[in-house]
């Protein structure tokens, strides 16, 4: 979509990612997901009488992680809050949050944008929080029923600023985020699941006007395509509703896939007073710095640098070095495989081609890979020292990811797979090729640089792929130059 | 031996010494409860063929001389702890019905050193309250009078240990909930240094001021009971990772050269002569005793009443959210929808005194009111915390009345909620700071119990029992019981 001349759009999203602990944020009940409704609640999560939270402290972890690699400052004094509301799925009615002390404050994300230009996306703040239960409405006429397994599975609650000028920036960014925590692995980053949800902050102004406009707040898009919707449909009512003349008040509001709109809930005036208040159930957590210290010194090579590494440090190219960073055990990988093989282009070439489509193929995670990356980076070894072909190679590929073999070298020697180098065993071979062939000898002379292939193929046949396809090259170009 | 009102510390000795079997003390108390309790209504339930079992195993564990310190020792505990498998009520319509599914952790560590429970008192409404008045099953009387409140909020648990009924039981004091109906039925009552008890399993009325306690006759018992309640618990956060000292050693030690301080706003012009008269000589007898008296200032005490019905209240509006009709307790018949599912039960479920406090509570956190309410009272108590700190580097021990007035009539005070909400203005400030205020008895008033309320330091719960068990060794006060009539 294109914004209407005279119009410019600023949009802020809140992004609700849920972290990859085993155990609830405040009690010891499974996070697991899709099993039967309340199976995985305990009294804390019921929010029974008498009961009490306590805090994983794993959250804490995950969160400063989070902060740093964004380079955003951590809260060492962590203190949670209540926010009030009445809802089935909120049991204790109050949400435990952090509402003045957000562990993470300030950041930045970047960007690419459609332009290919780089843009920075300011976080304004990310705090710990838990989710609520989900209700199930209409699951028999007239019922509305509760499933509390996901009450009290942290969330950390990530803030932008209104940065973000379109939809395209807003998935852009909200990509970035899910790259960042997956990479980082302290969110499963499933958006079926509901593990990454937004909400989006959006109002529109006229190109001159200095201040923001009246922002809608659509709440609880969960996947990307629903964001771009929900903010092309949401701009789009907007900047009618201000072109009739009208105007718009601050609401919240919810987005319809199927009718393509979005929904009044509340206004500001009915909004909801949550009665923030600090949580007197516990006590404020003191990170030590040590403990910060040491999350920035275990952070992995984020996917920038990384990327930037392998650019610079290995000249692959910019797509080759974005595929290869994107993923963090890919990375990892391929990192390894470089360790073995020295040779950073053809590593690339054959984790991202062969590795990756038979990975594909198979359905299979990087991580469980039947190549390991040493085995891998000996076997492109093999073919740098011209042990092999490359169309040899093929073939060891194939032994290593059947497990025929554990290391390519023992392969090739087994099966007498070597290349043949020795110009005095190929040279007779293109001796009497050039005497079956005298045509296309006298053509290939006179200029028809196809026919080399010809040749070569001729020469590898014999060779059962074995001869150096760039030896057998040079040597027919050699016979033929010969007078 | 007279059971009726023998000291758990007895009790421990004539039940080693097989004077006594666990069933007969047992029984004894099942056979009183049965008589009496009907004109008191101390008690919400009472598990009797629980306390019987219990006891034939006490008996099973004294016969082969393996008991442990409290073991056939028959207590009552409020009936605001979860005892799994057991009602639950706090007092309210809202959990009339409601089964625990798990065990309150200092009446877990209880029944593991051997204490055997009666049963569950009656209190003020979820234990909000200084009367018990305010209960779903009806008010309590005090056993020296049964036309007098017994105070509150563990007004059962008071009138139980008074009569006779149990040997000691458990209370929670969140304004003065222990300290106040203690003095009013001649008991020693002690809430320790917030933090010192676990408040899991404790149903909340305001958590950054609840905590739980004894209620006994004697100092000593108070001391031996509260090392059986004490100690850290991951399961509370805000439970103090400290050790537990043998509160009950150490008890004999001589109070000479103890620093009391009498704090000159404890005597206001509330304070009823009678009872004034009583603290004062109680003063003298720790002067006799070679303590030396020290005036101090608590420059911030008239607020804390103030402070306390915002904070308190703030609490308890989020602390109750929970009982809305849907997963437990009361759910009102027939709703219409989710907001009449809301309105009626919670409407219906709760008392006119805790509606009252979640309105307040409510009100108070609001957008616009949170600034001049709920933050001023925090400021309050940061200042009435700097008091005690500063109060506490010349003292040891801060003394004065528990309440301003012995027990009154029922019904007396029922339609002024601000004279009510005074009979608190001695033992909130205690609560605020969150230090260690126990309640003694120190005289009579007309004939009625007054109690001596004494503050500690944090943490320092055994300077505070000791100082109390050496006013009971001389004096006779805790050993009054209430007349003939029972």
């Amino acid at each position: 979509m294109t914004i209407p001349a005279g119009w410019q759009i600023d949009i802020g999203l809140e992004i609700h990612a849920q972290l990859n602990t085993q155990s609830k944020i405040f009690s010891g009940a499974s996070t697991l997901f899709g099993q039967s409704p309340n199976s995985q609640a305990c009294a804390i999560d019921l929010g029974m009488p008498g009961v009490l939270p306590s805090v994983n402290a794993e959250v804490f972890k995950k969160a400063v992680q989070f902060g740093l690699s964004i380079g955003a400052m951590i809260n060492q004094e962590s203190r949670f809050d209540r926010k009030n509301y009445f809802y089935p799925d909120l049991p204790k009615g109050y949400q435990i949050t952090q509402m003045d002390h957000p562990i993470v404050l300030g950041g930045e994300i970047t960007i690419q944008t459609s332009n290919g230009t780089e843009k920075i996306i300011r976080v304004t703040r990310a705090h710990l929080e838990e989710d609520a239960g989900k209700s199930i409405h209409d699951f028999k006429p007239g019922y509305t029923g509760i499933d509390l397994n996901r009450a009290g599975t942290p969330l950390l609650e990530i803030v932008s600023e209104p940065d973000i000028k379109n939809a395209e920036e807003a998935v852009a960014y909200a990509k970035a985020i899910h790259q960042l925590l997956t990479y980082l692995e302290v969110c499963d980053g499933n958006m079926a699941e509901g593990s990454l949800r937004f909400d989006a902050n959006i109002s529109v102004r006229r190109q001159d006007a200095e201040a923001l406009g009246t922002r809608s707040e659509i709440k609880n898009l969960n996947s990307f395509r629903f964001l771009e919707q929900a903010i092309h449909f949401e701009t789009e009512r907007q900047i009618s509703v201000l072109e009739a003349g009208g105007t718009l008040i601050q609401d919240t509001r919810l987005f319809d896939p199927d009718r393509h709109e979005t929904r009044s809930m509340r206004s500001k005036e009915t909004a909801t007073d949550y009665r923030y208040f600090p949580e007197p159930d516990l006590l404020p957590v003191m990170l030590t710095a040590e403990f910060i210290e040491e999350i920035q010194a275990q952070l992995p090579e984020l996917p920038g640098k990384r990327a930037q590494r392998y650019q610079t440090a290995h000249e692959l190219s910019a797509s080759d070095a974005a595929l290869l960073s994107q993923d963090r055990r890919l990375g990892d990988y391929f990192d390894e495989v470089l360790t073995f093989s020295g040779n950073a282009k053809s590593a690339a070439n054959w984790v991202r081609g062969d590795l990756l489509s038979k990975l594909n193929e198979h359905e299979l995670g990087i991580t469980v890979c039947p190549i390991s990356p040493k085995h891998l980076g000996e076997m492109i070894q093999l073919i740098d020292q011209g042990v092999i072909s490359g169309k040899i190679a093929k073939a060891v590929f194939a032994a290593l990811w059947s497990k025929q073999t554990e290391s390519a070298g023992d392969y090739v020697q087994k099966n007498q797979l070597e290349q043949v180098s020795d110009a005095s065993a190929i040279e007779p071979l293109i001796d009497a090729l050039i005497a079956e062939n005298p045509k296309q000898a006298a053509d290939l002379r006179a200029g028809k640089d196809k026919l080399l292939g010809f040749f070569v193929g001729k020469v590898m046949q014999a060779t059962k792929g074995k001869a150096n396809p760039k030896q057998v090259n040079d040597l027919i170009r050699q016979k033929l130059s010969e007078p | 031996m007279n059971l009726n009102f023998a000291t758990l510390a007895d009790l421990q000795k004539a039940l080693r010494d097989r004077d006594i079997s666990a069933t007969e003390l047992t029984q004894h108390y099942l056979t009183r409860i049965e008589a009496l309790d009907p004109a008191l209504n101390s008690f919400i339930s009472i598990q009797a063929e629980a306390a019987l079992d219990a006891a034939r195993r006490a008996d099973e564990c004294l016969a082969r001389g393996n008991a442990r310190p409290l073991t056939g020792i028959a207590i009552a505990q409020k009936d605001i702890f979860c005892l799994q498998g057991q009602r639950t009520t706090a007092g309210s319509k809202m959990l009339s019905d409601f089964i625990a599914p798990y065990t309150a952790t200092c009446s877990e560590k209880l029944a593991d050193a051997g204490a055997i429970t009666l049963g569950k008192t009656n209190m003020d409404e979820f234990a909000m309250g200084s009367s018990n008045e305010n209960s779903y099953f009806g008010a309590v009387h005090n056993p020296w009078d049964p036309q007098l409140i017994p105070g509150g909020s563990s007004g059962g648990s008071a009138a139980a240990v008074a009569a006779g009924l149990c040997a000691a039981s458990t209370g929670t004091d969140t304004g003065g909930s222990i300290r106040q109906p203690a003095a009013m039925c001649g008991l020693t009552g002690l809430k320790p240094t917030y933090g010192r008890i676990s408040r899991w399993g404790m149903i909340a009325f305001a958590s950054s001021l609840d905590q739980a306690g004894p209620m006994t006759r004697t100092a000593q018992d108070a001391a031996i009971l509260l090392e059986h309640m004490a100690g850290h618990d991951p399961r509370d956060s805000t439970s103090l990772n400290e050790p537990v000292p043998r509160f009950s050693e150490g008890l004999s030690n001589n109070i000479k050269g103890l620093r009391i301080g009498v704090c000159r706003e404890f005597f206001t012009d509330g304070l009823d002569p009678l009872v004034e008269s009583s603290i004062r000589q109680a003063l003298a007898v720790y002067e006799s005793l070679g303590a030396t008296l020290v005036d101090v200032s608590l420059p911030h005490t008239p607020y804390s009443v103030s402070a306390y019905y915002v904070i308190a209240p703030a609490e308890c509006s989020a602390n109750l959210a929970r009982f809305d009709g849907i997963r437990y307790g009361h759910r009102c018949l027939d709703p219409e929808n989710l907001q009449d599912l809301y309105q009626r039960s919670r409407g219906e479920g709760f008392g006119e005194e805790v509606k009252k406090r979640i309105l307040v509570g409510t009100f108070a956190l609001s957008a616009g009111y949170f600034d001049a309410f709920y933050h001023r009272a925090q400021k309050i108590r940061r200042l009435i915390k700097e008091d005690f700190v500063k109060a506490f580097e010349h003292v040891d021990v801060i003394a004065g009345p528990t309440a301003p007035t012995p027990a009154f009539p029922l019904g007396e005070k029922a339609g002024n909620p601000v004279e009510m909400y005074l009979q608190d203005i001695f033992t909130i400030s205690a609560s605020l700071a969150g230090v260690p205020a126990m309640s003694i008895p120190a005289g009579l008033a007309n004939g009625l119990p007054v109690g001596l309320q004494l503050i500690g330091n944090y943490l320092q719960e055994g300077p505070l029992l000791q100082a109390a068990h050496q006013f009971q060794q001389a004096t006779h006060w805790h050993t009054l019981t209430p007349p003939e009539a029972l």
